[in-house]
């Protein structure tokens, strides 16, 4: 046979839901083969199955040919498989050459024998193009290099079947490219790859065929070259979905939020630094602003000044003319500032509460909800009917349900809910689309375009390229916590926003946005 | 609505699960010490409470008065986020405040007793503060401040009360009787259960679950405590003061915790603060009582009585010539299984579903989601 993996009719049921319903997976010698599906669609189960997390109800798996029974990693690491995880399984304050080896450490008497390991390290980088140095801590290296030491780890581990769990999410536009440059070579070297992912140019780009699941069903399996995007995002959610987002032209209208100098320091690692450094800005009525930049340059930070969640160090933030720097977040958030957080489980939700009872996070103290101190439980389930049937929230018993038992698109539909119900002035969405689906994404975009044309002023800050030219009217690039460009979405490029965004580039002279 | 009774039944099984567990380990060691005697001594655990009637009872719900509302207290602080192992402390710095205002404030006639409860409350509320303080402000671990709370209240309370002549029984090394006018009143208890210690002591602690059990689920109040408790940076997304609702969370469970002291030391039982280096029982008992009450009022409520009638029981043992020790051993052991509570509920839910799948297999039309 010329399958190196084989899953035959799997099915794993979990209560209440069948996550894997009757899924075959074949993955040929050499391949790239792309899993796609949406979130809840049961790429996770599956590979969680592979891994012998789980043990299938029903269905085998076949490892070059010969049934494998799988009872846990160590099972799947003796049978050649291995795992990028999407987020990195990586000790920060250890070196390279220590993550690498951690595990499989080669020792004399009890004492670590570390030469040969590097030795083996330095001549597998140089076969694949992957160079690291063995030395550098995790946490001094970039998100990209880190995935490298991911893949070495698999290949120390003499791994030929190696698996992308959603490897492109934390890349920039340029790591992916080189990404999927190692991908294929490593494919040209015998090693085959499962690559799980919702990002349907990707697969396009580097995937030889395509397999894509959807609500733990089994669709089919395409060869890639022979189908499009379209086809593609319609085996994926069960519709037609619309790719790009529709927008009319705008003229924006009043300034709503005007940021001068701001300036945040954070202590990090022991010492403090300028995280964000005099950023000025203004984001006018109507019109969606776009923070664009790789994680980690202050975007954070900055939301978190705007909010109040975090303490500025100088500089001004002004809401409708009215200065918010020294006002409370309850001042805020009541005051025109909707914000839908980067982190929903950290801060969005919180997640041992029900549906109806996050759906009133910011507002259960109001006069609507609260008499006399006692909460008002009628009025709070009535609001939270209307918003489950105005924003098409989906979940298992309805208000009742724990937010933390729902599916991460919609507790981003709660979130989105409960900001824009506010009727805010100010909407600030922070990665709103993270981790969603098409369907999820396609739904959200929407709402935004829909707040914006009502007049709303929206603040997004995305690291989707994708994302940042379909949504935004006014392109803010940031880096290092400064603001380098000012761009129209219009007049620029994929890869010169990706050159701005890796700090090459900058703008000869700053606007004053 | 379903769901929601759906699981307060699971939680209660598996409360009773322990239960079980701990009541055939305990037959076991009688067993093992004296098999002749076992069983009478287990019957005797199991009803020695109610041998002598209105009396027993009344004796139970005098024994059940603390460790509710110190079972109420950890509970309280742990639906907030925060393990409250203080309530000892909390407990005897409660009591000094009531037993002192007991002996020297005579001056407030009838309402002596009252005035002697709040105080009880307000020193219990300034111990809880302190750790809630130090975690909200400086993010000190409240489980280690509030031990170390628990020998300072112990001890500081042991210096006043024998440095301060007024409160010291020099004879007897402990405090001094406080005013009859300082007892807690009978409330009519003395009617129902004639000849016990119960008072309306244990009236007040009953209104205290159902004002901690509005708090917690019927106020905005409660909702913020909660909320900081599951998630504190949600919480100050949504503009709670993250901050004060620690230092009033841990405050509250530190009134609770020193209002069972008061009650205990104003009973009129002749309870005096004793100068010896140990922490009181009722503190850590409460928190047996909270984990086998799944840290729910209502719950804490009833474990508080069972944990007094075993104990009560327990006391009739001695006429088999088994030590009163074996209820601690049965006790411990329910506790031990009751922190298991999610393991066992986890059982639970398993066995459950083998059993419905096994009657749908059986009857291929088999209706298996009948529920109780």
């Amino acid at each position: 046979m010329e399958y190196i993996i084989e899953m035959l009719n799997i099915t794993k049921e979990f209560p209440g839901i069948v996550a894997n319903d009757d899924i075959t997976l074949q993955l040929k010698k050499g391949e790239i083969h792309a899993l796609l599906g949406e979130n809840g669609a049961g790429k996770s189960t599956l590979m969680s199955v592979l891994f012998g997390l789980y043990q299938p109800e029903k269905g085998m798996i076949k490892v070059k040919g010969t049934f494998a029974s799988i009872k846990g990693p160590l099972d799947a690491n003796a049978l050649g498989i291995g795992m990028v995880h999407q987020h990195f399984k990586l000790v920060h304050n250890f070196t390279v050459l220590q993550n690498i080896v951690l595990g499989i450490e080669t020792t004399k008497n009890g004492i670590l024998k570390m030469d040969d390991a590097r030795e083996k390290i330095v001549a597998l980088s140089e076969r694949y193009n992957l160079f690291v140095d063995p030395d550098a801590y995790i946490s001094d290296i970039t998100v990209g290099m880190q995935q490298r030491v991911e893949i070495l780890k698999m290949l120390y581990r003499d791994n030929d079947i190696l698996i992308f769990d959603e490897p492109t999410a934390v890349l920039t536009p340029q790591e992916i490219e080189e990404l999927m440059q190692i991908m294929r070579e490593l494919t040209t070297e015998g090693k085959s790859i499962l690559f799980i992912t919702h990002k349907l140019n990707e697969i396009k780009a580097v995937a030889d065929r395509c397999t894509v699941l959807r609500r733990g069903k089994y669709i089919g399996t395409v060869t890639v070259s022979e189908t499009d995007k379209k086809m593609l995002s319609e085996m994926m959610v069960g519709r037609k979905v619309n790719l790009t987002v529709d927008k009319q032209e705008k003229e924006p209208g009043e300034v709503v939020l005007k940021v001068s100098n701001l300036n945040v320091m954070s202590k990090r690692e022991g010492h403090t630094r300028n995280v964000v450094e005099d950023v000025s800005f203004e984001v006018r009525k109507g019109e969606i602003v776009c923070i664009a930049g790789i994680d980690g340059n202050g975007q954070t930070e900055l939301v978190h000044a705007l909010t109040g969640l975090e303490s500025i160090t100088s500089g001004c933030v002004t809401l409708n003319g009215e200065d918010l720097t020294k006002k409370s977040i309850r001042y805020r958030n009541t005051h025109g500032m909707s914000h839908i957080p980067e982190d929903r489980h950290k801060h969005g939700l919180v997640l041992d509460y029900n549906l109806a009872y996050n759906l009133v996070l910011q507002q259960y103290f109001e006069k609507e909800f609260n008499q006399l101190g006692f909460l008002k439980s009628d009025a709070v389930n009535q609001y939270a009917d209307l918003l489950i049937e105005k924003y098409d929230i989906r979940s298992g018993q309805g208000r009742e349900t724990k937010t933390r038992s729902m599916s991460g698109g919609n507790q981003q539909k709660t979130i989105v809910a409960r900001e824009i119900m506010k009727d805010p002035s100010l909407l600030l969405a922070v990665q709103p689309v993270r981790g969603l689906d098409v369907g999820a994404i396609e739904y959200i975009h929407k709402e935004l375009v829909k707040q914006r044309d009502a007049g709303c002023a929206i603040l997004l800050v995305s690291l989707e390229l994708d994302e940042v030219m379909n949504l935004s009217d006014r392109i803010l690039v940031m880096f290092e916590g400064r603001i380098v460009a000012n761009l129209n979405p219009k007049e620029v490029t994929f890869n010169e926003l990706g050159l701005y965004m890796a700090g090459s580039k900058r703008e000869e002279k700053r606007h004053e946005a | 609505m379903k769901h929601k009774k759906h699981i307060d039944y699971t939680a209660a099984a598996s409360s009773i699960f322990a239960i079980i567990i701990g009541l055939l380990v305990g037959l076991l060691v009688l067993l093992l010490s004296n098999y002749r005697q076992a069983l009478p001594g287990f019957f005797t655990i199991l009803t020695g409470a109610l041998t002598r009637g209105p009396k027993g009872i009344g004796q139970v719900f005098y024994y059940a008065t603390p460790i509710i509302l110190t079972g109420l207290s950890v509970g309280f602080a742990f639906k907030t986020g925060l393990f409250n192992i203080g309530a000892s402390g909390q407990f005897i710095v409660g009591a000094f405040g009531a037993v002192f205002v007991g002996i020297l404030f005579k001056g407030f006639g009838s309402a002596h007793w009252i005035v002697a409860v709040i105080a009880s409350i307000l020193f219990g509320a300034i111990w809880g503060s302190i750790p809630g303080i130090l975690k909200a402000y400086f993010n000190v671990n409240e489980v280690i401040a509030s031990i170390m709370l628990n020998y300072i209240g112990m001890y500081a309370v042991n210096w006043t009360v024998k440095g301060y002549k007024p409160l010291f029984n020099n004879l007897r090394n402990e405090s001094k009787n406080v005013a009859t006018t300082a007892e807690i009143p009978k409330m009519g208890m003395d009617y129902l259960f004639p000849g016990s210690s119960v008072n309306g002591g244990f009236l007040i602690a009953i209104l205290v679950v159902i004002i901690i059990y509005i708090v917690l689920h019927k106020t905005t109040f409660g909702y913020e405590l909660k909320a900081v408790g599951y998630n504190r940076n949600a919480s100050k997304y949504a503009g709670i003061n993250e901050k004060k609702s620690i230092i009033l969370s841990m405050t509250i469970a530190g009134a609770v915790s020193g209002l069972a002291g008061g009650l205990l030391y104003l009973a009129g039982t002749g309870k005096h603060i004793e100068i010896v280096d140990r922490l009181a029982a009722e503190g850590f008992s409460g928190i047996s009582v909270a984990l086998l009450g799944v840290c729910h009022p209502i719950g804490i409520l009833f474990a508080g009585i069972f944990i007094a009638y075993l104990t009560a029981g327990g006391f009739y043992l001695q006429l088999y010539e088994f030590s009163t020790e074996i209820i601690d051993i049965i006790i411990a052991v329910i506790i031990y299984f009751s922190a298991f509570a999610l393991m066992v509920r986890s059982l639970l839910a398993k066995f459950k579903k083998q059993k419905e799948n096994k009657a749908v297999k059986k009857a291929a039309i088999g209706e298996g989601g009948n529920k109780a």
